[in-house]
């Protein structure tokens, strides 16, 4: 038999019910694969019995002829973002170092409740702030991929959710949880050769995973197929009264829904998003990609969605006055570190703990967050940057008027070197380019394999969907995965 | 609108977070980059239209008014609230002398 870690979560699902391999087994492969990947640093921990202890429990059920659930016998990494109950939980940052909360986030407590178990704690960008893993308190995450020039030069595995891309790709894990703020799932799916899906916003529970930009930060699966996505996003979703953003919907059978026939689909093409200097290796990918589309019977329409431009300079306007607003609760006094200087006071302490706790990218967003939203400044910058967003969601709206989903690159480039960009804040921004807008908009919108470019790193291409037409979006990316035939994996160094 | 030394240290107080002077001296530079960056969005004819409040459709809740609705989220959990407190003592929250 083949490596059972090369199983994905639908293989692994489907072999474990009908008693091909047993859950233990599979547990134990992944732990095994785990443990000996520490130099990609993918993990801020590892929690093997967690993921023995829910194999056994989906073993005892088979046994009993019970029903396994949606990721029975699927053990899966968690992104450090969400509150494990009794597990340290630190959003990769010194300040949460050492918390162990009292209670478990919704989506993870989902994801138990299907049958899946934990590996570990994935790393990530400090507080979900950044986009190639560098941020983090417990070091960077190494991608597993790297050029095919021979030489080995550590590649960037995207971020925020860059310890999840890495387990993923590396076959560390089957799937894990990610977080997209703006483009946190997207983005490091596409530098790593995975899938990855942001539902509609609203449609995962926000309870219990520390909060970044609360009216942007949304959960979603990430994995290494599209169907993988499907069952996964499946057991995350659903209502919750406990966050007041989330949607009082049911959650649709997207993985029974599949379906790569693009016949009637009408697919969009934004022409803003056809850049001057446009990377050729993407541009060429987005092209194969129009045309795969065409093959699976969609009709192609030229869409226009003006305000492109602005969506980046909006996000960071919006998402850090947000997080300078989150992120007060970090004080000392409740939870997390406190730092005392002799003879302080209040303020002092607050200012001590905050100064130590949190990383430079961390410290940059907050001053630019409350700068933004201070006095003489709030409607220069921040009523104006939410009056852009009202204008980049109806250029949405209009284009959804003339297509089903829209077909663009993932992001600008392929995956860069580790230290190449970390210099240079707006530069690193500038990779979310692609992703922003459809998270200001809320919209769906996944991120699928489609080739490798002339370095042979790995290039993906983002389907975006109408609200709540995540259904659309998985079967726009059905399509294009049969049809790129991505089979590419990174060669083990680690 | 730019930030001079002066204006970024006082938004790092206004954020309570301590900042030597080298690193003032390094944010200045970095804020300024960023926030020229932004301006971009005063070209943007905004005329008539509204600033975004909730980004899908949807409508306010009020939870059942009921004592502990949700018992995780309830009262009667002061020694898990207080469980991961840096200094908690008699279940309380301890913190530096406030009052002379």
């Amino acid at each position: 038999m083949a490596d059972l870690t090369d199983l994905g979560v639908a293989a692994i699902r489907d072999g474990v019910a009908a008693g091909t391999f047993s859950a233990l087994e599979i547990a134990e492969a992944f732990n095994a694969n785990v443990a000996a990947a520490s130099a990609l640093n993918a993990f801020i921990i590892a929690t093997p019995e967690k993921a023995l202890e829910a194999a056994k429990a989906t073993d005892a059920r088979r046994a009993k002829g019970e029903a396994l659930g949606l990721m029975g016998g699927v053990p899966i990494g968690m992104k450090d973002l969400f509150a494990t109950k009794g597990v340290q939980t630190t959003a990769a940052s010194h300040i949460l170092e050492g918390f162990v909360p009292e209670y478990e986030s919704t989506v993870s407590q989902k994801l138990w409740d299907a049958g899946a178990g934990m590996l570990g704690k994935l790393n990530l960008d400090q507080f979900a702030m950044g986009s190639s893993n560098e941020t983090s308190y417990f070091g960077n995450v190494i991608s597993p991929w790297r050029r095919a020039d021979g030489g080995n030069a550590a590649m960037a595995p995207g971020g925020s959710s860059g310890g999840s891309s890495t387990a993923v790709s590396a076959r560390l894990a089957p799937a894990a949880t990610g977080t997209d703020t703006g483009g946190s799932i997207r983005q490091p799916a596409a530098f790593t050769g995975i899938s990855g899906i942001k539902p509609t916003y609203g449609r995962c529970s926000r309870w219990g995973i520390v909060a970044f930009a609360s009216s942007l930060d949304q959960a979603g699966p990430m994995a290494r197929d599209v169907r993988d996505c499907a069952i996964m996003l499946e057991a995350m979703a659903g209502f919750d009264p406990k966050d007041a953003t989330s949607l009082e919907m049911a959650v649709p059978q997207w993985e029974a829904g599949l379906n790569p026939d693009m016949k009637g689909k009408r697919v969009g093409v934004p022409r803003e998003y056809r850049m001057d200097g446009m990377d050729a290796d993407v541009a060429a990918s987005w092209d194969q990609g129009i045309a795969w589309l065409r093959d699976a019977g969609a009709e192609i329409v030229e869409v226009s969605l003006p305000h492109t431009k602005y969506a980046l300079p909006a996000y960071y306007i919006i998402a850090p006055a947000e997080a300078s607003s989150n992120l007060a609760r970090y004080d000392g006094v409740r939870y997390g570190l406190r730092d005392l200087p002799d003879g302080a006071g209040l303020q002092d302490m607050y200012a001590a703990t905050r100064a130590a706790g949190f990383g430079a990218e961390v410290k940059r967003r907050i001053l630019i967050g409350t700068y933004v939203l201070s006095a003489g400044f709030y409607d220069a910058y921040y009523t104006q940057a939410q009056k852009v967003r009202t204008l980049i969601s109806r250029d949405f709206a209009q284009a959804f008027e003339q297509c089903d989903v829209i077909l663009a690159p993932t992001a600008p480039t392929a995956a860069f070197g580790l230290g190449d960009k970390s210099d240079d804040p707006l530069a690193m921004y500038l990779n979310d380019v692609f992703a922003v807008p459809a998270s200001l908009a809320g919209l769906p919108a996944m991120s699928v394999p489609a080739g490798l470019n002339r370095e042979g790193l790995p290039l993906g291409l983002q389907i975006i969907g109408r609200p709540f037409d995540e259904q659309g979006v998985l079967n726009a990316g059905l399509a294009i995965e049969a049809r790129a035939g991505f089979a590419h994996r990174p060669a083990k160094w680690w | 609108m730019s930030v001079d030394t002066a204006t970024v240290a006082k938004i790092a107080a206004l954020a309570r977070i301590k900042v030597s002077e080298a690193e003032l001296a390094a944010m200045v530079p970095e804020l300024n980059g960023i926030l020229a960056w932004v301006e971009q969005l005063g070209e943007v004819d905004v005329s008539g239209v509204e600033p975004m409040t909730a980004v899908i459709p949807n409508h306010m809740r009020l939870r059942a008014d009921v004592i502990d609705a949700d018992p995780l989220t309830g009262g009667g959990r002061r020694d898990a609230v207080l469980a991961n407190a840096p200094a908690a003592m008699d279940g309380f929250y301890g913190v530096p002398k406030v009052i002379e």
